[in-house]
């Protein structure tokens, strides 16, 4: 996909509309179809299973769990505890197992300090906590500058944060994967887990960006 | 190896687009691309070490050129080519022309136990850790064009241990089909100076997880 092709896919949200453009993007569309076909031709894809594959990441395995774990660490004392001891125990504990989320490591934002993470290497991501990488995770700009000039890369997701906040990166090099706790906002005292984790959004949980202050606009539609 | 998947410190690519969280796919093929990708996988002929090493071996041009998924699916054909599961006929066909080796595919009752299993890649510590939590370490500095975890920009430079993680598979040799030969796994901080020198942030630090063959005291 060329710099053009992945601008214009963001303006339209609708998929289809790409598979008639005749550029790049519908030469993947037929070389991923043949591919499919192969493989299921010659016994190695269970055209079920790939369904069943795209119905649990497009319905079940997303940010919103990141959330719910994020919302307990700041409800619940001996949650936040388990977290900082074994956050593996933790998380895998509120039934958030398997595939990229094998070994958890949660980073707890402060006044002082401001944790966000990325993986220059290749596409590393807690996905039983935040579902698939957004696509900006992947490409090069984030990965090439998240750990020289992390404060240029958030005032692109339009966060500043105040003068002496130290920022650290963690660049995920080995299977660790990485969970930011963003600060909870002032004014949320008493509220429930389930009105905490509409505060949290999953640029929150990467670093880019902060919780949502209570009163803000809600985010938009988001499935799991 | 030094390839274009090592983009830590590189310039140039512009400024990150951020996309709203629900926008999951931005085309039905890519969808397709991901389930491939986890259902060939789950055959179990390479590991994942060695499906980065096929992504990263990609021509630099290519490589930064192509979306993620399509890294991923050309990164898939090579390892189907390699262990002589397809052919390039096949391929460019989209048929086959003779069957494969028998392998029993994942199966779609199969696929939530599996992704709700994961594969933990921590094993038995069988020595101790050589170096302890606030030991300063550097990083060796090697060019290899094999699979390594080490990027170029955290390469001879010297950090401090802040976590000790565990025993855990060695990429570089998994990727290779050497073995797993596991190793200690730490977390090692760097102030941005030593990264990056003059004009570095002063309120920076970068850590990256580093295996124990990695360090020097």
């Amino acid at each position: 996909m060329t710099g053009h092709h992945h601008g214009h896919a963001h303006e339209h949200e609708h998929e289809h509309e790409h598979e008639h453009e005749g550029s790049e993007l519908s030469g993947m569309a037929l070389r991923v179809r043949a591919l499919e076909s192969l493989l299921v031709e010659k016994g190695y894809a269970d055209p079920a299973a790939l369904d069943a594959l795209i119905e649990i990441y497009e319905t079940r395995i997303g940010p919103r769990n990141g959330a719910r774990v994020v919302a307990r660490a700041w409800a619940d004392p001996a949650f936040r505890d388990h977290l900082r001891r074994d956050a593996t125990a933790a998380i895998h504990g509120m039934g958030f197992t398997g595939r990229q989320g094998e070994h958890m490591v949660a980073v707890e934002n402060t006044p002082e300090e401001h944790n966000l993470v990325v993986c220059t290497l290749c596409s590393c991501y807690p996905w039983p906590v935040l579902g698939l990488p957004p696509a900006w995770y992947k490409a090069p700009a984030y990965r090439s500058r998240a750990v020289m000039d992390p404060r240029g890369v958030l005032a692109e997701f339009g966060v500043a944060l105040p003068e002496g906040t130290r920022i650290r990166v963690w660049d995920s090099t080995a299977e660790t994967r990485y969970l930011v706790i963003p600060m909870r906002p002032a004014g949320t005292e008493g509220w429930s887990e389930e009105r905490l984790a509409a505060l949290v959004s999953r640029d929150s949980m990467i670093g880019t960006a902060l919780a949502r202050q209570p009163g803000a606009a809600p985010m938009a539609e988001a499935p799991a | 190896m030094n390839g274009a998947q090592d983009l830590g410190g590189m310039m140039g690519f512009g400024p990150v687009r951020p996309e709203p969280e629900h926008l999951r796919f931005h085309a039905a093929w890519e969808k397709r691309a991901l389930a491939v990708t986890l259902a060939a996988g789950a055959l179990g002929q390479w590991n994942i070490d060695a499906s980065r090493h096929a992504r990263e071996t990609l021509p630099p041009g290519e490589y930064l050129t192509s979306g993620y998924y399509e890294i991923w699916i050309k990164g898939l054909e090579k390892l189907l080519l390699a262990r002589g599961l397809v052919t390039a006929e096949e391929l460019r066909e989209g048929r086959m022309r003779a069957p494969g080796p028998a392998l029993p595919p994942l199966r779609a009752e199969a696929v939530e136990p599996a992704l709700m299993r994961g594969s933990p890649y921590d094993r038995p510590a069988t020595a101790p850790a050589r170096f302890a939590v606030g030991a300063a370490v550097r990083t060796r500095h090697f060019h290899t064009p094999e699979h390594t975890r080490l990027p170029r920009y955290a390469r001879g430079r010297r950090g401090v241990v802040d976590r000790v993680q565990g025993v855990f598979v060695f990429p570089d040799s998994n990727a290779h089909g050497r073995g797993e030969a596991p190793q200690w796994l730490y977390t090692v901080r760097f102030a941005a100076a030593e990264l990056w020198g003059e004009g570095a942030d002063p309120d920076l630090t970068v850590s990256i997880d580093a295996w124990e063959s990695y360090l020097e005291a």
